[in-house]
């Protein structure tokens, strides 16, 4: 079974129709990246599979592990192993990193019966995380995402997904805002997450990216559809030619 | 016809509620004449109602219609659920002096714990022997004059010049009698250099629909190091008013704290007045509000001398149909030259139906001063929520923590780590039975 199956996915916001019959399938262990120019969906299909409220499905399926997606609410999607690295992670003044990362995995792990981590367990997994993706110990003491930059906030995003260890992790604009020190630092991090057990989809705009998190598939979108699928050198062709040629095909 | 006989009725009715009480109300022949005709000040005005400007938004006619009568004294069973209440909201630590239905009681209080260079005594004694001018405030409000008419006890505390108290004292007014109303009258008098945590919490012990109208007259001297906590935790549909008359003296630092967890109807109106140059006054307020309850602040900051600061935090949390109301005066008189006032407002409405009315008012009569005052109402962001959800948070928890995060601004004043994880408690448990 796939662990993620789009089928023919129709979206509106408001009265608009941004995806078109977006048809996607990913299984374990794969990186998939999708590309395409600023308006083809891309960031609305990262914001659908997380259960991101504005969107209405008119027509298709989103399945993971078989189970249908769009019946649950975004918090059981992140329990069942979604997770979704957002292209402007928000700050939140007055809820310390800690916990809201204690929160968060502890919600996790109650919805799926686990018991929830004790605070001294919870802090050693912490500083081992974090001090693998170079993040100070008083970040995490600050609130969330309050002061942090550019580089920082994406980090923070990793450190997450390490924590709450999901079996999808979608990475919507990773390399938005950052400068190239900052990419490779998180995108060292995702490398270190990449497993056979887990997936990734990699949203992007540039190839840039790619030079560092390399994917098994690229995906090129237009228009709210897939228009053509590869592997990892469609990138590199995309690079040379554009994505005018997409347009006029889609 | 009809009008004319339901008049006779309701005035009835309020004298009744007088004369049946005025021969358990302590005090000298001259206490007693003062209460009549502090009485007769309340006949004569009646509830306060909307017509009146200070009552604008809090029209206890509309929303309270009749004073209940005075509660009984408390007996032993009374006495025992109130220690049980006493027992889950006290503050560890902390020198208790209880008030149950409005009468002191003893042997729930702390009386042999309190600190040298802390004198404690009850309304009681103090109308029956050397009343002073307890009864008095330059008030002319009429649920102050009915509190002096009706105040069957309350707290008289002094701390001596220069006392250091490790331990906070903590007033607990208890409700025990339902359908009933507790009058209560406290004096603080904080003496110079004096460092201390004074704590009022408001709670029921079982009873319901009850009504209390408490007064609180607080003096505190130069160079003075004080934190007033208030915590308005009464039954869901209880009623509240509560007045304070604060004087500040030079070169201290007040830290005042309220917030109400309950009630159907609740208000807190105060008057600071810093009376002593280079004085800092802290004001900090969390309305927590649902189903239908009303909660009101009300506060005068007067700055009569030059070179005081005062810094007002109000968050108001309202859910389903509740309103939170905030007025907040600064007065800054022609001779307080060097004021610095800040007064800012923020309301979170969690339902449609929700309301919230802000009140600033600026009087500013000197020219070189500093003052300002800003508001806001709004929703919970729906973009904070959804990355808390779609990090595995349900909506109620998601809620829950900015709510948390909303309130904690003002909560985070309360300087000592206990105190402040003790407010924390109170209003989590306000989250929880949201939820």
């Amino acid at each position: 079974m796939a662990l993620l199956e789009v089928k023919d996915l129709k979206v509106r916001v408001e009265e608009r129709e941004i995806l078109h019959g977006l048809t996607l399938t990913v299984n374990e262990g794969e990186v998939h990246a999708i590309m395409g120019p600023n308006g083809s969906g891309k960031s609305t299909l990262s914001h659908v599979i997380a259960g991101k409220p504005g969107y209405e499905v008119t027509d298709g399926q989103i399945l993971f592990r078989g189970e249908d997606l769009l019946e649950m609410d975004p918090d059981e999607r992140a329990a069942k192993g979604v997770f979704l690295a957002f292209q402007y992670p928000v700050e939140i003044p007055g809820v310390a990193t800690m916990t809201f990362l204690r929160t968060a995995l502890n919600a996790q792990r109650k919805a799926r019966g686990e018991s929830e981590y004790s605070t001294p367990d919870f802090l050693k997994k912490v500083r081992e995380v974090s001090k693998s993706l170079n993040i100070p110990q008083d970040m995490l003491k600050r609130g969330v995402n309050v002061g942090f930059s550019g580089g920082e906030k994406k980090r923070n995003e990793v450190l997450q997904m390490a924590l709450f260890e999901p079996s999808l992790c979608i990475l919507d604009e990773m390399d938005s805002g950052l400068d190239i020190d900052a990419l490779r630092i998180a995108a060292d991090g995702v490398n270190a997450l990449r497993s056979p057990k887990r997936a990734m989809v990699v949203i992007t705009h540039y190839q840039r990216l790619l030079n560092y998190i390399v994917p098994d598939f690229v995906h090129v979108m237009s228009r709210g559809r897939v228009v053509k699928s590869g592997g990892k050198d469609l990138a590199l062709e995309l690079e040379a030619s554009g994505y005018t040629q997409f347009e006029d095909a889609a | 016809m009809n009008v004319a006989l339901a008049k006779t009725g309701s005035s009835r009715a309020v004298s009744d509620l007088f004369a049946s009480a005025e021969g358990r109300l302590p005090g000298s022949p001259a206490i007693s004449a003062a209460r009549r005709q502090a009485f007769e000040t309340y006949e004569r005005l009646g509830l306060p109602h909307r017509r009146i400007e200070e009552w604008k938004y809090t029209d206890l006619r509309a929303l309270v219609g009749e004073v209940l009568p005075l509660a009984t004294s408390p007996d032993a069973t009374a006495l025992s659920k109130a220690a049980d209440a006493v027992k889950a909201h006290a503050i560890a630590g902390a020198c208790r002096l209880v008030l149950a239905d409005g009468v002191f009681a003893a042997d729930l209080s702390d009386v042999k714990a309190i600190a040298p260079g802390v004198s404690v005594k009850t309304l009681r004694e103090t109308l029956e022997k050397d009343a002073g001018d307890i009864l008095e405030t330059a008030s002319t409000d009429a649920v102050i004059s009915l509190n002096a008419a009706m105040a069957t006890d309350g707290v008289v505390l002094e701390i001596a010049d220069g006392v250091q108290l490790s331990a906070p004292v903590q007033i607990i007014h208890v409700a025990t009698a339902a359908s009933a109303s507790a009058f209560t009258r406290s004096q603080v008098r904080i003496g110079k250099g004096v460092r201390a945590t004074i704590i009022e919490s408001f709670v029921a012990a079982g009873a319901q629909a009850y009504q209390v109208n408490d007064a609180v007259i607080v003096s505190i001297g130069d160079n003075a190091d004080v934190a007033h906590i208030r915590l308005m935790d009464d039954a869901a549909d209880a009623v509240n008013i509560t007045s304070h008359f604060v004087t500040v003296g030079a070169n201290t630092k007040l830290n005042f704290f309220n917030m109400t967890t309950g009630g159907a109807v609740s208000r807190l109106q105060g008057l600071i007045t810093l009376a002593g140059e280079g004085s800092e006054l802290a004001i900090n307020g969390v309305n927590l509000l649902k189903k239908t309850e009303h909660g009101d602040l009300t506060l005068v900051v007067d700055h009569a001398v030059p070179s005081c600061t005062s810094r007002e935090i109000f968050r108001a949390v309202i859910d389903d149909r509740a309103h939170s109301v905030f007025q907040g005066r600064i007065i800054v008189r022609p001779d307080a030259q060097k004021t610095d006032g800040k007064m800012m407002t923020r309301a979170l409405l969690l339902s449609d139906e929700a309301e919230a009315d802000n009140k600033p008012e600026l009087e500013i009569f000197a020219d070189d001063v500093s003052c300002g005052h800003g508001a806001t109402a709004g929703a919970l962001d729906d973009t904070l929520l959804f990355y808390l959800r779609a990090r595995g948070l349900p909506e109620k928890d998601a809620q829950a923590l900015l709510i948390q995060a909303f309130v904690g601004e003002a909560i985070e004043q309360i300087a000592d780590d206990d105190l402040r994880a003790h407010v924390v408690g109170v209003a989590e448990r306000w989250l929880e039975r949201r939820s």
